[in-house]
């Protein structure tokens, strides 16, 4: 385990503070930059000035402290948990602490991105050097007020006391800190000594949420601007070849209708006048490309399994040795739609571009990639655009996408006005990023009751899953193994969507490691334990997960749902699950009804770590669970023509409160660094509920959503 | 363009919009009330919920046109003088997470809790199967809504 006080660091944070000229003390750092390995800081430290910071603390006379956060917020809980980490080290208590978004502008904020579940990861080391060097200069400011030695100073909730019995409160020794010299090698906190982390901590935008204040992108409005819906092509594959709006512009409130690209605006006072504007619009809408149907993804993706040579994306031992030496051999193939985000709050944003600046602000996970692909698009030198983000009506990986910004950008540059890009919902789910269909054929070899080789092939649409994933479980545990892959290319636009490719592989493994089970007749928790002890952690540095720990985390969660020991009725499935660096491993509890599963709770082990603030982190993965859950049961895409079949929610089924289960969580405890909780609660939940399906039905589930299969294959159902 | 005269959180307002134009962007354009989220446009998701004399109504699916005689209050007027109890449990709770979802969540309870005020697990669920969180935070809005029934008994 490694000795979290003792890490020693340069400036690599580039710290630097200055007096305020209303009072007080302002701590300037780099959020990310500093605490990623490849970060190098520039050879000349005194050459900074605060533009090279995105991030600052405020101490102001009264020692209140205010903290800026840079972080985009989806409801990660970010801009709660960070914070916390800078105040627990520069020791104040959480009530003295209020946080703010971070003003930014892209010439200087360039590295915040939400989305991995890295913040908290990455941030660690950074945020808690931040504030114990903020803590150490108040300390020496202190000592030299006094003139005595620093050491002989101590500190508690922001109250700096000496041996005398003497006391400052910090901002008693703001101005005098500010210019003090900036500390190296302080020293961190020791673990049993937190005050701060590991307590829960209301999410700091509380207030304004229940009060409905505005904070989202869709409630940001500017003088003189222009709503705007946009017309897109109906179908992927198409583009416009004629319009009239003739009809559309006698909408009263509509302003003006543009094309640009292969798209019209409709720019309107109001909201509404711009989607009734949108629906008026005579438009011919000609096909450019193939406009694909879900069947021919179907058969794609089969000839992709079907075939040989694939790009092999890790391979050990001799996997064709193992299969022909085997006693049994087991394969299935494991599918899944495409799946639209979703995002609460619709793609919008607004966008303002002047001959002096272009002014962009909205909900975006990568502002700074976003910008410069909107000078780039609109031809400004990158020093004009200024964007601000707001708050986000969730993400899930769809505001990773900067479409709707560049549309904006796009629009206000035509028409040299404000202008606010605002999606309906049907533009929301028929213009999406989406997360491709996937499908998986996995092969196992077993001989004399061990599993001695395994194959997984990977079929996807546009692309495939990324570089670590064929290290995780099961590689390492098995000698022969061998993971490849290879995509269909489609115009259909595809990308991140929470927890990417894990979100359906860990269904396709955790079943299939249920069904093994069942063929070598072990209990299905035991035959990952076994294989688990396989692996020896370190031996293999490619190896991604670590082995120890996920047996804690299978032995915490089986031991907190009374595995195979729960009431009559109540049937258990099992999944367990490494991604985003964090180890997590779920039971679900199904009943049947006259035939229909019912969920009743789901048990869920966790090692993250320290868990920062846990009634976020409970959060977050009670929601991971939830999500899964409902995208496994229900969520279903389709394309006919190009055209996604479901644009709303009357045909598109999202999970509701009366199909969520009661799900409780339990952190494995442990004085590690922190690992992030946005995405690992998700991908084990699929497989979890698929292997209790089986276990109270006899029903194997290979497809995505479990709702459809179980309804086509009725008949096979015995219960 | 017409006319009219609504009253919103107890105050009388004149609004201009076009007859069919829905409450939801009369509220949110016209009056700057941006609490009243967006989310489907058709009555699914409970994003937009107001209370049209205490009941719930989804704001995207009623004309601002028809409401003159109604007493309209949206999340802005919910708290009087301190925090609505539903409101209170939602913040004792920690319920958010992305939070877009939140105040129609929380105009469906409190309308409900008006009209039941000791519910149970099933009746919970029940009064809030319209309002769809998509972070998932249906165990603690079933939790604060509990916790809501307590405070307001």
């Amino acid at each position: 385990m490694e000795n979290q006080n003792k890490i020693t660091f340069s400036r690599r944070n580039f710290i630097r503070t200055s007096a305020l000229a209303s009072g007080g003390l302002l701590i300037g750092f780099n959020f990310f930059s500093s605490c990623k390995e490849a970060a190098v800081p520039p050879v000349d430290i005194s050459q900074l000035n605060f533009k090279d910071f995105n991030a600052f603390i405020k101490i102001a006379d009264n020692g209140y402290v205010t903290i800026y956060s840079p972080n985009p917020e989806i409801g990660q809980g970010v801009k709660t948990s960070m914070p916390m980490i800078i105040a627990e080290e520069l020791d104040v208590p959480w009530e003295h602490v209020s946080v703010e978004q971070g003003a930014l502008d892209t010439k200087n904020f360039q590295r915040q991105v939400a989305g991995g579940s890295q913040s908290i990861r990455f941030g660690w080391d950074a945020l808690r050097q931040t504030g114990a060097t903020a803590r150490q200069m108040l300390v020496n400011a202190a000592a030299a007020k006094w003139g005595v030695d620093a050491s002989n100073c101590s500190v508690s909730n922001g109250i700096i006391t000496n041996l005398n019995g003497e006391a400052f409160n910090y901002g008693d020794v703001v101005d005098e800190a500010a210019n003090l010299e900036v500390p190296e090698n302080v020293s961190l906190k020791n673990p049993e000594d937190y005050k701060i982390i590991g307590k829960n901590a209301t999410n700091v935008d509380m207030d304004k949420i229940i009060t409905g204040q505005p904070l989202f992108g869709l409630d940001y409005v500017a003088d003189n601007m222009k709503y705007v819906s946009v017309a897109r092509p109906p179908a992927f594959g198409q583009k416009v070849k004629s319009f009239d709006a003739s009809e559309a512009k006698t909408i009263g409130g509509v302003s003006d209708v543009i094309q640009f690209g292969d798209k019209l605006a409709v720019l309107a006072t109001n909201t509404w006048a711009a989607m009734k504007g949108q629906k008026a619009l005579k438009v011919e809408w000609v096909d450019d490309s193939n406009l694909e149907n879900t069947d021919l993804h179907d058969q794609e993706l089969n000839k992709i399994l079907d075939s040989e040579g694939l790009d092999v994306r890790r391979e050990d031992g001799n996997i064709k040795k193992a299969f022909a030496e085997a006693d049994k051999i087991i394969e299935r193939t494991y599918e899944s739609p495409f799946l639209p985000h979703n995002c609460m709050e619709p793609m919008n944003f607004y966008a303002n571009v002047t001959e002096e600046k272009v002014h962009l602000v909205g909900p975006i996970q990568t502002p700074a990639g976003t910008a410069m692909r909107i000078a780039n698009l609109i031809e400004r030198d990158p020093e004009d655009i200024h964007l601000e983000m707001t708050r986000m009506g969730g993400g899930f990986g769809r505001r990773l996408y900067g479409d709707f910004a560049l549309e904006a950008a796009e629009i206000s540059n035509l028409v040299k006005q404000p202008v606010k890009v605002v999606f309906s919902r049907e533009d929301d789910m028929a213009a999406g990023i989406y997360r491709p269909a996937i499908k998986y054929r996995i092969k196992a070899a077993i001989r004399d009751g061990k599993v001695t080789g395994y194959h997984l092939k990977e079929a996807a649409i546009n692309s495939n899953m990324y570089g670590l994933i064929p290290n995780f479980f099961p590689a390492g545990a098995i000698q022969n193994y061998k993971v490849e892959s290879g995509n269909y290319k489609s115009n259909i636009t595809t990308g991140a969507w929470r927890a990417p490719y894990t979100n359906f592989l860990a269904f396709a493994e955790q079943s299939f490691f249920d069904e093994l089970a069942e063929a070598i007749d072990i209990d299905p928790v035991k035959l990952r334990l076994d294989l688990l002890a396989n692996v020896k952690d370190g031996e293999d540095e490619s190896i991604e997960y670590s082995a120890e720990r996920m047996t804690n985390t299978i032995k915490l969660a089986t031991e907190k749902s009374n595995w195979r020991n729960t009431d009559k009725g109540i049937f258990q499935g099992f999944a367990a699950y490494y991604s985003h660096n964090t180890h997590v491993a779920e039971v679900v509890d199904l009943s049947m009804s006259n035939g229909i599963p019912k969920i009743e709770k789901v048990t869920v082990a966790v090692d993250c770590g320290i868990v920062v603030n846990p009634t976020g982190a409970r959060n977050q993965i009670e929601g991971g669970v939830i999500d899964g859950l409902g995208h496994a049961m229900y969520g279903d895409f389709s394309f006919k023509n190009g055209r996604p079949q479901d644009v709303n929610f009357n045909t598109y089924r999202l999970i509701r409160i009366k199909e969520a289960p009661i799900v409780e969580t339990f952190f494995v405890d442990n004085q590690l660094s922190p690992t992030g909780l946005g995405e690992p609660g998700l991908p084990p939940a699929g497989g979890a509920l698929a292997n209790a399906i089986k276990a109270a039905t006899g029903q194997i589930l290979l497809k995505q959503p479990f709702t459809k299969e179980m309804q086509q294959r009725k008949t096979d159902i015995t219960i | 363009m017409a006319t009219y005269n609504l009253k919103i959180n107890g105050k009388s307002l004149e609004v201009s919009a076009d007859s069919d134009t829905p409450l939801l962007w009369v509220l949110r354009d016209e009056l700057k009330l941006v609490g009243t989220k967006y989310g489907c446009g058709i009555g699914q998701c409970g994003a937009c919920t107001v209370h049209l004399d205490g009941i719930a109504v989804r704001s995207c699916s009623v004309t601002a046109s028809s409401l003159e005689s109604s007493n309209i209050t949206t999340i802005e007027g919910l708290a009087k003088e301190k925090l609505h109890p539903v409101q209170e449990a939602w913040k004792e709770i920690d319920v958010p997470q992305c939070g877009y979802c939140q105040t129609g969540q929380i105009m469906t309870a409190s309308s409900f809790l008006s009209r039941n005020p000791n519910p149970d697990q099933d009746a919970i669920r029940n009064a809030m199967q319209g309002n769809i969180c998509r972070c998932g935070t249906y165990n603690r809005i079933e939790k604060a809504v509990a916790l809501a029934a307590k405070k307001l008994s």
